[in-house]
């Protein structure tokens, strides 16, 4: 509770997270919202402005952009949010095996990790595709296996770091089973970390997804999807510029708003970010 | 130092060993026959099973899976990757123009990214909380948030079909070079010049800083050595920059149809043409791993307490 009203307290953060939450419900609920089917070929139609019937006009084959927008949300970030959540449980799961049990244990899923981590950003999604066929699916599990041995290195430090502590140290001398520990005084610790980590990568991962989507490698026409809408947007950008805006600036208001969030996310959960700020601008003044 | 560096150096083996290792496994994870793949890339009209057992012979493919791996490996060392399925050029004569195009583009990519980072950075430290500050980071937090490739459609539109001042695509004059590169600038110094100011700032509570104004030194000289600490930590963000960007520039290349490897990559990845895009991995892989090593051979010449661990 405390946690939702300092987030209610920051405006920014308090829309941003209605934004999101707007977003899924209109995502999930897609047919509902959307006005018209979004793969419904109206040639005799295209190019339409803006209208009651079609708000945010027609593309090049006089589909409906809004309802196609509308569909879009669920491959552009419902799947995308749902791969990230998976990746993140791997990681913590893992993160926390290397974290609290250390050793052996720890230094093997560290050396997968360094493994892992040793292809640059678009490489491994790259090379996914690339072997298993182009397609939405391929990207997502390309990301996850990417992403995992990420989240499980950051987590793992989070946990390390109080799994230190003395409280934890005087359970583990009390006698309490390590599950226990985990559970009770581990998990809630360290989700404020997870929560930072997941809100701020998450963006990224919208953004690089669509990108894939772009090049034509994740999901095929004439299915809708932000990154594929601006690619065939693209196709008639010397004509018809106008066609590039809806996408863009759906894309640009989601991630903006997971920025914002995560942002203030890692103020509220971090309190010493403030402090520290305080405490250093009085020294420079002294 | 030298045997540090030795060490450093030997460690890198195994790694390279393994991300081959892994490159060569995942391809041969495939659903796609390679010999059909190849057949029907050569346009041959009727392909029967014994053209297919033939063409798997021809290939090596029937021999067991280590002795593939160690025979591609051992290729690999003198820079023959195979043939390529649809041209049945060697891999290296496609792949290496293609590398120094993009090479090109990072690097002079890099270099601005760089010299751009640390100046908005030390500008924002110095300034930290005014409005230039506060007007720099907010502009970073817009362009971050940007789809590069929208970003990229959109100046295309403006600068080369409004304005018709530069070209659209390709790679024929200097000129451009101009809305790659700027695209590319722009969506990692929003990245980096934090980095930068970051460390400026956590370094101006030290207390040399503190001794330095005590004692009366001119604030340009503190600035000097505020700045020669924190590169340090950005010489390892840097270093590992590059391998990010050349591997990040997929979607630039793709949308200026610059002939580099993320261009390359696409287009294979559509052809199914296997030994490109094994190539293309492992070529990314290694080059990480080099740029990884050299970040920490130089973080260790400059700081001598990180040589402790070697």
């Amino acid at each position: 509770m405390r946690f939702l009203k300092s987030l209610f307290k920051d405006k920014l953060a308090a829309s941003s997270l209605v934004v999101i939450l707007a977003v899924i419900i209109i995502g999930v609920f897609a047919p509902v919202f959307a006005p018209h089917d979004p793969l419904e070929v109206n040639i005799s139609k295209k190019y339409a402005g803006s209208s009651w019937e079609y708000l945010l006009g027609t593309d090049q084959l006089g589909r409906c952009v809004l309802s196609r927008l509308i569909y879009g949300i669920r491959p552009s970030i419902l799947w995308v949010m749902a791969a990230l959540m998976l990746s993140v449980l791997i990681g913590a799961v893992l993160g926390f095996i290397a974290g609290y049990f250390k050793g052996k244990v720890d230094a093997l899923i560290m050396r997968v990790c360094d493994i892992m981590l040793s292809f640059p950003g678009y490489v491994m999604p790259i090379a996914f595709v690339g072997i298993f066929g182009v397609g939405l699916e391929n990207i997502l599990i390309a990301f996850i296996i990417m992403k995992w041995a990420w989240f499980t290195r950051v987590i793992r430090t989070s946990v390390m770091q109080y799994t230190e502590l003395e409280y934890i140290q005087f359970a583990k001398a009390a006698g309490v089973n390590h599950f226990k520990i985990i559970r009770r005084h581990l998990i809630p610790v360290t989700l404020a970390d997870i929560a930072v980590i997941s809100s701020s990568s998450v963006c990224s991962m919208i953004l690089q997804i669509s990108g894939f989507s772009f090049l034509g490698l994740g999901v095929q026409a004439p299915a809708p999807e932000w990154g594929m809408m601006l690619n065939e947007a693209r196709s008639v950008m010397f004509t018809r510029p106008e066609l590039m805006l809806a996408p863009g600036i759906a894309i640009i208001t989601v991630v903006f708003a997971f920025n914002f969030l995560s942002d203030s996310l890692q103020t509220i959960f971090d309190p010493k970010l403030m402090k520290s700020k305080k405490i250093r601008t009085e020294k420079v003044e002294a | 130092m030298a045997l540090y560096t030795i060490r450093r150096l030997a460690a890198v083996f195994p790694i390279l060993i393994i991300i081959s290792f892994l490159t060569f496994f995942l391809i041969n994870l495939s659903p796609f026959n390679p010999a059909e793949i190849l057949l029907q890339a050569r346009g041959i009209p009727v392909i029967t099973d014994d053209l297919i057992l033939q063409t798997e012979e021809e290939l090596g493919l029937n021999d067991p899976f280590i002795v593939q791996y160690f025979n591609w490996l051992m290729d690999c060392f003198q820079l023959n990757f195979g043939t390529s399925y649809v041209t049945g050029e060697p891999v290296w004569n496609e792949i290496k123009p293609a590398f120094i195009n993009t090479l090109k583009l990072t690097v002079l990519s890099s270099f601005i990214i760089v010299g751009l980072s640390i100046l908005l950075g030390v500008i924002c430290a110095i300034n930290e909380g005014k409005f230039i500050d506060k007007s720099v980071r907010s502009m970073s937090f817009v362009l971050i948030g940007m789809p590069s490739y929208w970003l990229a459609s959109l100046m295309i539109w403006y600068f080369s079909v409004e304005l018709d001042l530069l070209p659209t695509s390709g790679m024929s004059s200097a000129e451009s070079y101009i809305l790659p590169v700027s695209i590319i600038t722009v969506s990692y110094v929003g990245i980096y010049f934090r980095v930068i100011r970051t460390s400026m700032l956590s370094n101006l509570n030290e207390d040399y800083v503190f001794y330095g104004r005590a004692s009366g030194l001119p604030e340009k000289k503190i600035t000097l050595h505020l700045l020669r600490n924190s590169l340090q930590v950005s010489i390892s963000v840097f270093c590992m920059g590059i391998p990010t960007i050349l591997g990040g520039t997929v979607v630039i290349e793709n949308i200026f149809a610059w002939p580099g490897l993320g261009s390359l990559s696409v287009d294979s990845i559509l052809k199914r043409d296997f030994p490109i895009i094994q190539t293309y991995v492992l070529l990314l892989g290694a080059s990480f791993v080099v740029f990884n090593t050299l970040s920490d051979l130089i973080n260790m010449t400059l700081n001598p307490k990180l040589r402790k661990g070697f």
